[in-house]
């Protein structure tokens, strides 16, 4: 069973973004980036899975720049078998993502999409249900345990139990595979990539594809009017003991 | 144009994050409607109708839909979208899992986590995690949106009369089935409805600490209990109770963070809270600056002293 797993390119997660002066979005221009963090989940996730002998081949696939062969790289120095960058310069919208991946999933027929829940530059937690519904597969979102069932066998796998993450606990779903899964926090903790193993990556085949040759349009439908800075809190104060505290919560916020 | 909020609700009663949508879909400025999908729902979607600002509640009912799963509620929602224009989910783990899914059947973009309404295809939500605002537009004939619940007040749940229709259940789709559930028990307020909000953060040191100090002061307050993600990554909290980017967003009145360092994806969950309180005893931690009272302490003597005070 192969799997896919799609890895998004990402501001660092330490780096806090500035808007642009213009108000036309937030400054990325010398901004360290890399892989969103949920991914790193999701190829660990996967790499796993082969490293138990359920998968046969990890497939990472980025969407974006030419960059995001440096995020398809870290994929493959983690574990995944090969990578897929389907290039434009063109801004990227979940749907058009989506709508990608699904053509990858037609030629690549994998066993299980995995994807990070959602990216933290977009903030839209979209790609991973929108690629469901298009390939008409059903989806474990949010995942915080993937087991595959290989009771059948390695060449009979046909279900797997997800237990996902859902306000105020716990669920488990069974899905039929093929499936698409989105990875929550506690799936995993990613591996720190070696240097043998970036050496490693550098080797592996990476194929390079426009959004044209997989027949996708991926103009954008919501159109960003303008980016602002978030409105600032007011400083407050410095208490100098508890009672004050409490005084302050009581007598002038009224808040107990 | 006509409006249609999914209900988020437990078959018996409706969740409050149904009345922030609501209010969210009565911005468009046309008439609302609630989709009640779920299993011998009625008391639900009787609940629905009573809701103030809402002219029609669709009520779907049938083993498929019970457990929420989202193949089977999307194909729900797909069924009636050609009346709508504009189908509204709450921001919350069930929304978010099926609001996709809906917009890419129906091929139009979806707006995820407004936080306000400045026309009916013109929204601002926030993006890298609170740190900016974007105002965006809607291209596609059908808007399918989730709602960021703080952005918008609840709407009153009574004072509505709506008719309740029913609509066929849609079949399975054989593809998914539900195993099971692990529900935190408690009697606390649940974290995203909570007025009053402690949180605690990775200072505490231990789960059994967090407990310890964490426990009696939510009691005293009435408040529902949250932590920082690095509390929950250390396991001293369960993951539910996380509060940030990627876990809950809250804005209670009073919001008392504890021994939180204040990274800027936990300011995401909480700095539109009403008031914030912070205990820490580094005062360069970050919390400082978006907290309303300060107060530069071990947590350890000041949190227990605090309950005393009370």
């Amino acid at each position: 069973m192969k799997v896919l797993v799609a890895v998004k390119r990402v501001v660092d997660y330490n780096v806090k973004v500035r808007v642009k002066s213009d108000n036309s979005g937030v400054d990325i221009a010398n901004v360290k980036m890399s892989m969103n963090p949920f991914d790193e989940i999701a190829v660990e996730e996967a790499v796993r899975l082969k490293e138990k002998g359920v998968v046969s081949e990890v497939i990472a696939v980025s969407c974006g720049v030419a960059q995001c062969q440096e995020t398809l790289r870290t994929a493959m120095a983690i574990g995944a078998d090969r990578g897929i960058l389907v290039e434009t310069t063109e801004e990227l919208q979940p749907l058009a993502v989506a709508k990608l991946l699904k053509a990858l999933v037609d030629k690549e027929q994998p066993g299980l999409v995995i994807l990070g829940k959602q990216a933290i530059d977009d903030d839209c937690n979209q790609t991973g249900q929108m690629l469901a519904a298009l390939a008409d597969m059903p989806q474990a979102t949010f995942a915080s345990k993937v087991e595959v069932d290989t009771a059948g066998g390695i060449n009979a796998m046909d279900k797997a139990s997800v237990t996902r993450e859902v306000d105020g606990g716990l669920e488990t779903l069974s899905i039929s595979l093929p499936a698409v899964i989105t990875t929550d926090l506690r799936l995993n903790e990613p591996r720190y990539v070696t240097l043998p193993n970036i050496m490693k990556a550098k080797k592996k085949q990476l194929d390079v594809f426009k959004p044209e040759d997989l027949g996708v349009d991926v103009s954008p439908r919501i159109k960003t009017l303008k980016v602002v800075e978030p409105a600032k809190r007011s400083a407050g104060i410095k208490v100098p003991d508890v009672a004050t505290l409490v005084d302050k919560l009581k007598n002038v916020a009224k808040a107990i | 144009m006509t409006s249609l909020v999914i209900a988020e609700h437990d078959n018996a009663s409706i969740k409050g994050a149904t009345l922030n949508t609501v209010t969210a879909a009565a911005a468009m400025g046309a008439e609302v409607h609630v989709l009640v999908a779920g299993h011998n729902a009625g008391a639900a979607a009787a609940a629905a109708a009573q809701i103030a600002g809402v002219s029609k509640v669709i009520h779907a009912d049938g083993a498929t839909l019970e457990a929420g799963l989202a193949e089977n509620v999307a194909a729900q929602v797909l069924a009636i979208a050609a009346n709508y224009t504009h189908i509204l989910f709450p921001a919350t783990a069930a929304g978010k899992n099926v609001a996709p899914r809906v917009a890419a059947k129906l091929d139009v973009g979806q707006i995820s986590d407004i936080t306000k309404v400045d026309s009916p295809d013109t929204f601002e939500r926030p993006i890298y995690a609170g740190n900016a605002i974007a105002t965006v537009q809607s291209t596609d004939a059908v808007k399918v949106i989730t709602v960021r619940t703080t952005g918008f007040d609840a709407a009153a749940s009574t004072g509505g009369s709506a008719a309740v229709e029913t609509a066929a259940a849609t079949s399975d789709s054989g593809k998914s089935s539900f195993v099971g559930r692990e529900v935190t028990k408690s009697d606390r307020p649940e974290l995203t409805a909570a007025k009053i909000i402690v949180s605690g953060g990775r200072a505490l040191g231990s789960s059994e600490k967090f407990d310890e100090v964490m426990t009696p002061l939510a009691d005293k307050l009435g408040a529902a209990i949250g932590a920082s993600r690095a509390a929950v990554d250390a396991g001293y909290a369960a993951n539910d109770l996380q509060v940030g980017q990627t876990g809950k967003i809250v804005a209670p009145q009073l919001y008392v963070a504890c021994g939180i360092s204040g990274a800027i994806q936990h300011l995401a969950g909480m700095k539109d809270s009403k008031v914030i309180v912070a205990i820490n005893k580094d005062p360069e931690a970050p919390i400082f600056s978006v907290a309303d009272f300060g107060l530069e302490a071990d947590l350890f003597t000041a949190v227990p002293e605090l309950v005393a005070a009370l």
